[in-house]
């Protein structure tokens, strides 16, 4: 069995505001094998991108509780201190984030943003930091990296300097590098050159990856696990084939219905979830997708647990009160709509 | 670069000549009625009057009286009417030491302080620090100098005389008591400066705060200090140049009238002052070219400085 990275065990995160307190994540669990990639996927505010910075402490702040625990290699990251979580920011766990417009300080060169990733974990002088600056926007493939390096981020186009802000994570050889929506911001073209780029870095750096994304179809490609997060918590988790081919929550179901796609009939209207995702200070009581499911009946104003009621190996856990049976019926409906009906 | 340098020196020439052109028309053209009579002063006798009309060309087109006007200005032959044969270049020449002494003084302790203020402020933001300075800066920026330089002379240096009351020494005179007279200046000048940039400093840092290569640079794993320092500040400073450098020209330029006047320090600024009170307008237009000068030189250097901070707007 590979080594396991990374185990984050029953994570909570909620902020005081002064409209409540926000239930930004509120109980989420899942592991990271080395040299995988898990796709965590979700719309807008369901907690997946607060689940990232948290990993690397970024949403620490006097409004911030935190609960659960995040082991990285048997170490709790939830319970290290500032400075010494530092020594694993950017070093062994890096992060790449969603607008790399706005990602990169516009006063200094990329070369010296790059070279600061280096120095601030390694003690190397400039000379050689810049060397490992072109080398690695080289290998993100930034062309005439030697001249490129001196550029500011603005004589950059926004794949390149996505590309350039993967060079900055891959730094310091990360173990886990977690790409929070890293292609939202760029032209389609381009996005399947970024994940096409995550996925070939993972395997020359050998690290892990946890990629974040509203775009099931960006992780159809790379990820080996699937979580799909919505309201602060998982509510599908397993094997990538699992979740596309067997998906079991209905949420999902409405994240896959609405993908558009080019192998069936051309549907009158690409289908949406009807509805917004609940409010994080008043959320529903029991499933927390009830209001907007088709499919919710008396007992989903439960608590569904996230369980392997698929019984399926590796497990494949969902937080859905329909029975399997039930599930397999109602699903085909939903996914391709009326024309598969 | 170069080619940038060359456009920015030429429009300050050009903007120099279109300011020197409105002051001649706002102090010699625009009020109406005869020029000649209102450079004479209150105590010109028809002779006076009938001279300065000639010397001035007054009886010639406008753009002669421009040129003599000008003339006058750069050759030093601008006359005060008020002290026949005072030259207004040798007056404002003598109060430029006292004024570059408290413009510079004054400034490296507003910059000093304000970005002290500043910072102090945005990292405590909302807590009691923070809101002691918001206070404090508002006191400050509230407070007229006039005001307040008078209370801090009459109770530091007369009713208690620590320190000595008013007037400027020269530095080549004795730097000692230069400094030792000019520290209660600086610091009355500063005050609204330090309140007034300590808290647009504030709200810049506070912006800066949450801009995504701010994040980017914690990310990373970089030291606190070093991601406020050269992440967040140097960001946050590049606004603060535009108003420095406007305002540190303005001080240069004469424009600390009241602080030059209530200190007695016999600055340009105080210069203008009596010249205004004297209505002597000979004086007033060459302060006033002096004071111009200032602001549009500093102008084209924040373009420059501006243009080394953010690579943005740098020519290629």
């Amino acid at each position: 069995m590979a080594e396991k990275l990374l185990e984050v065990d029953d994570l909570h995160v909620h902020f005081t505001t002064e409209d409540g307190v926000v239930r930004a994540v509120d109980g989420v669990s899942f592991e990271l094998e080395r040299g995988k990639v898990l796709g965590i996927v979700g719309e807008s505010g369901s907690g997946k991108s607060v689940t990232a910075m948290t990993l690397l402490g970024l949403t620490r702040g006097v409004n911030a509780k935190f609960d659960g625990s995040i082991e990285y290699k048997g170490q709790d990251l939830l319970k290290l201190s500032e400075t010494e979580l530092r020594r694993f920011r950017g070093n062994e766990l890096a992060m790449i984030f969603q607008d790399p417009m706005t990602s990169l300080n516009p006063v200094y060169r990329v070369g010296a943003q790059i070279s600061e990733a280096i120095r601030t974990h390694e003690d190397v002088d400039k000379r050689t930091a810049r060397n490992r600056a072109v080398q690695l926007l080289r290998q993100v493939g930034i062309p005439h990296p030697e001249e490129r390096v001196d550029d500011f981020p603005h004589q950059f186009s926004g794949g390149m300097r996505q590309r350039a802000m993967i060079a900055m994570a891959l730094a310091n050889n990360p173990d886990v590098l977690i790409a929070d929506e890293p292609t939202t911001a760029l032209d389609v073209t381009i996005q399947a050159q970024i994940i096409e780029l995550i996925g070939r870095l993972k395997n020359d750096f050998n690290s892990s990856v946890i990629l974040i994304t509203h775009d099931l179809g960006v992780v159809a490609d790379i990820a080996d696990d699937i979580a799909v997060m919505y309201a602060g918590r998982i509510v599908e988790y397993g094997a990538k084939r699992q979740v596309f081919y067997d998906p079991q929550h209905p949420y999902t179901w409405g994240l896959l219905g609405s993908i558009p796609r080019l192998d069936r009939a051309k549907p009158e209207k690409l289908a949406s979830i009807a509805g917004a995702p609940p409010s994080l200070i008043n959320l529903p009581q029991g499933c927390k997708f009830r209001p907007r499911c088709p499919h919710a009946f008396s007992k989903c104003t439960e608590h569904p647990p996230l369980q392997n009621r698929v019984g399926d190996s590796p497990p494949h856990l969902d937080r859905c009160w329909l029975t399997v049976e039930e599930k397999r019926d109602l699903r085909e409906l939903t996914i391709h709509g009326e024309a598969a009906a | 670069m170069l080619v940038f340098l060359v456009r920015r020196l030429v429009g300050m020439v050009l903007v120099l000549i279109a300011v020197s052109f409105i002051v001649f028309l706002i102090f010699v053209i625009v009020p109406g009625g005869d020029p000649a009579i209102r450079i004479a002063g209150r105590t010109a006798n028809d002779q006076n009057i009938k001279n300065i009309r000639h010397d001035w060309g007054f009886d010639r087109p406008f753009y002669v009286q421009y040129y003599e006007l000008m003339k006058k200005a750069f050759t030093n032959r601008l006359f005060e009417q008020t002290h026949q044969g005072v030259k207004v270049g040798d007056q404002i020449k003598q109060g430029v030491p006292a004024t570059f002494s408290l413009a510079i003084g004054a400034a490296t302790i507003w910059l000093f302080f304000s970005i002290l203020v500043g910072v102090i402020s945005a990292i405590t933001a909302g807590r009691l620090s923070d809101r002691l300075i918001t206070i404090l800066a508002l006191v400050g920026i509230s407070m007229p100098v006039f005001w307040l330089g008078l209370l801090a002379r009459y109770f530091l240096a007369e009713k208690n005389t620590i320190f000595p009351d008013g007037e400027y020494v020269p530095f080549t005179q004795n730097p000692a008591q230069w400094f030792f007279h000019l520290l209660l200046p600086w610091f009355v000048l500063a005050v609204l400066f330090i309140g007034f940039y300590g808290r647009v400093l504030r709200g810049n840092i506070l912006d800066t705060i949450n801009e995504d290569y701010v994040r980017t640079a914690r990310a990373k794993g970089v030291d606190p200090r070093r991601v406020l320092i050269k992440h967040v500040l140097r960001n946050s400073l590049i606004p603060i140049v535009t108003l420095f450098g406007l305002d540190f020209a303005g001080v240069l330029g004469g424009g600390a009238i009241l602080t030059e006047t209530v200190f007695d320090l016999h600055g340009v600024g105080q210069y203008a002052q009596q010249s205004i009170r004297n209505f002597d307008l000979p004086p007033i237009i060459g302060v006033t070219l002096f004071g111009a000068f200032f602001i549009v030189f500093f102008s084209t250097v924040v373009d420059f400085v501006y243009a080394y901070l953010d690579p943005r707007i740098r020519p290629t």
